[in-house]
């Protein structure tokens, strides 16, 4: 086991000058800390400092970041049993219909009518099956349904944005939705972020739970973006977009998205083993 | 223990809950894992802090444990509970003071000897990632003095991951994101980072 790195109180002065409510910084100057931060990263690769896969918690233009990230580093642990299960979920908790985000209400709900579908897998690229995925997004004009979005464009009576589903036997899963559109936030001066779909996940060891956001193909607000740049490579930026795929669009219905989610490795087969061989 | 196996596939990385998932992912009687006139029924409660100290108000927990005999739960059923089956997952976002309360009851040890705890995950609104911890029953003391993790950390970040024991039976957990005090959060083998 590792030691934490000790703790350096410093670390929240140095960003004092920077209000997490604020929001008079400009794109501008957000824009300018991303590049920053990246073009430290690119240094670091150069000098052979490890590939980065995940967001960085510690990034300072999501302001919000600020005060929310630890300081220490996370420390290391080798599960133990409860960490080597995950909840079980199935028909008696998800119905099918739960799926198709577009029939929740008496009517059509307003947009370009998506589907997307793809596989959730772990990092040993077996697909997790059984498994609850959740879904939640803005409507067509960029609105959430929920209390504190002030946003002022339309709620949608015929859309929520919520759906769930369970795995199929190959890890497949398919949601029937509406294309999101952008929205503004308060970040900083004129934030907007590029449009996406909340995704939750579970795996088969508690372990590889996880949520994220799956982004929609040639985004312009992919470089404004300091949630969609927290993650300083762009190889591991790439793997949260969904593809443009023909063979899951249908004729005269729908268009089609294809984006395929990987899991961290489960660590309960290789531990068994290994007892076993004890 | 062996060293783990490398990934064949690099995770996909995670990304913040943001501030708009209460429409989507609470649900009723989540915070539920039994009935609050279940015998050996448990309040598990506390509060999410920043950096600052302040409430998070816009946070969201997810607990998973053993059952009281220790058994790991395998049953569905945890989104439409029956009031009957332990299903050992809960789910409940903090309210507007940062405040968490489930009802749950205490693990069991899953193995003998073992320190029984429960598996936290940590999402917020302003957090990137979600952080994992675990909240350890107070009482076996001499299980807590053998557990491998515990017993890695220095007594000051030790004691963030010890429930207290309150009078009236209920655990008191609080989560502090950052600063003092700070939670330890956990990394696990195989999770795709250097």
């Amino acid at each position: 086991m590792t030691q934490d790195e000790s703790f350096e109180p410093e670390a929240q002065e140095a960003y004092a000058h920077l209000d997490p409510a604020a929001t008079a910084d400009s794109q501008d100057t957000i824009t300018r800390e991303i590049q920053d931060l990246h073009a430290g990263y690119a240094a670091g690769r150069e000098k052979g400092e490890a590939e980065e896969t995940q967001p960085r918690v510690d990034f300072a233009p999501y302001r919000s970041s600020l005060l929310r990230h630890p300081t220490k580093s996370l420390h290391h642990a080798d599960p133990e049993t409860i960490e080597l299960f995950s909840p079980a979920f199935g028909q008696r908790d998800v119905s099918p219909l739960e799926a198709d985000l577009t029939i929740q209400h008496g009517g059509e709900p307003i947009g370009e009518r998506i589907v997307v579908s793809g596989r959730v897998l772990d990092g040993d690229g077996r697909p997790v099956r059984g498994q609850l995925v959740e879904i939640w997004q803005a409507n067509a004009a960029g609105r959430y349904v929920h209390k504190r979005d002030q946003h002022p464009a339309p709620i949608d009576p015929n859309f929520t944005g919520v759906g769930r589903t369970i795995t199929g036997p190959n890890g497949e899963y398919s949601f029937t939705t509406i294309k999101p559109a952008p929205y503004p936030w308060k970040n900083h001066h004129n934030a907007w972020r590029p449009a996406h779909i909340h995704f939750s996940l579970f795996g088969t060891d508690f372990t590889q739970r996880m949520i994220t956001q799956m982004y929609f193909p040639g985004d312009p607000l992919f470089p404004l973006d300091p949630i969609y740049q927290s993650i300083t490579d762009q190889k591991a930026r790439d793997r949260l977009i969904a593809t443009y795929d023909h063979s899951v669009t249908s004729h005269e219905w729908n268009t089609g998205y294809h984006w395929d989610i990987v899991l961290t490795g489960s660590n309960r087969t290789w531990m068994e083993n290994e007892e076993e061989e004890h | 223990m062996a060293q783990a196996p490398e990934l064949k596939l690099t995770p996909t990385p995670g990304q913040t809950i943001g501030p708009f998932y209460g429409f989507a992912l609470p649900y009723e009687g989540g915070e539920k894992l039994v009935d609050r006139a279940h015998p050996g029924a448990v309040r598990l409660h506390g509060t999410v802090y920043d950096g600052k100290g302040v409430p998070v108000p816009d946070s969201m927990l997810e607990i998973w444990q053993a059952d009281e005999s220790g058994q790991v739960p395998e049953k569905p059923g945890s989104l439409l509970r029956d009031g009957y089956t332990f299903t050992g997952w809960g789910r409940q976002a903090v309210d507007n003071a940062g405040y968490f309360n489930f009802t749950t009851v205490n693990p069991g040890a899953t193995e003998p000897g073992k320190a029984p705890f429960i598996q936290l995950v940590v999402f917020a609104r302003g957090l990137l990632n979600r952080l994992f911890t675990r909240i350890y029953l107070p009482e076996d003391t001499e299980a807590l003095a053998n557990d491998p993790l515990l017993a890695s950390l220095p007594e000051e970040r030790r004691r963030t991951l010890i429930a207290t024991r309150e009078e009236d039976g209920s655990l008191r957990f609080d989560v502090r994101l950052q600063g003092e005090g700070e939670t330890v959060f956990l990394a696990y083998p195989r999770n795709g980072e250097a």
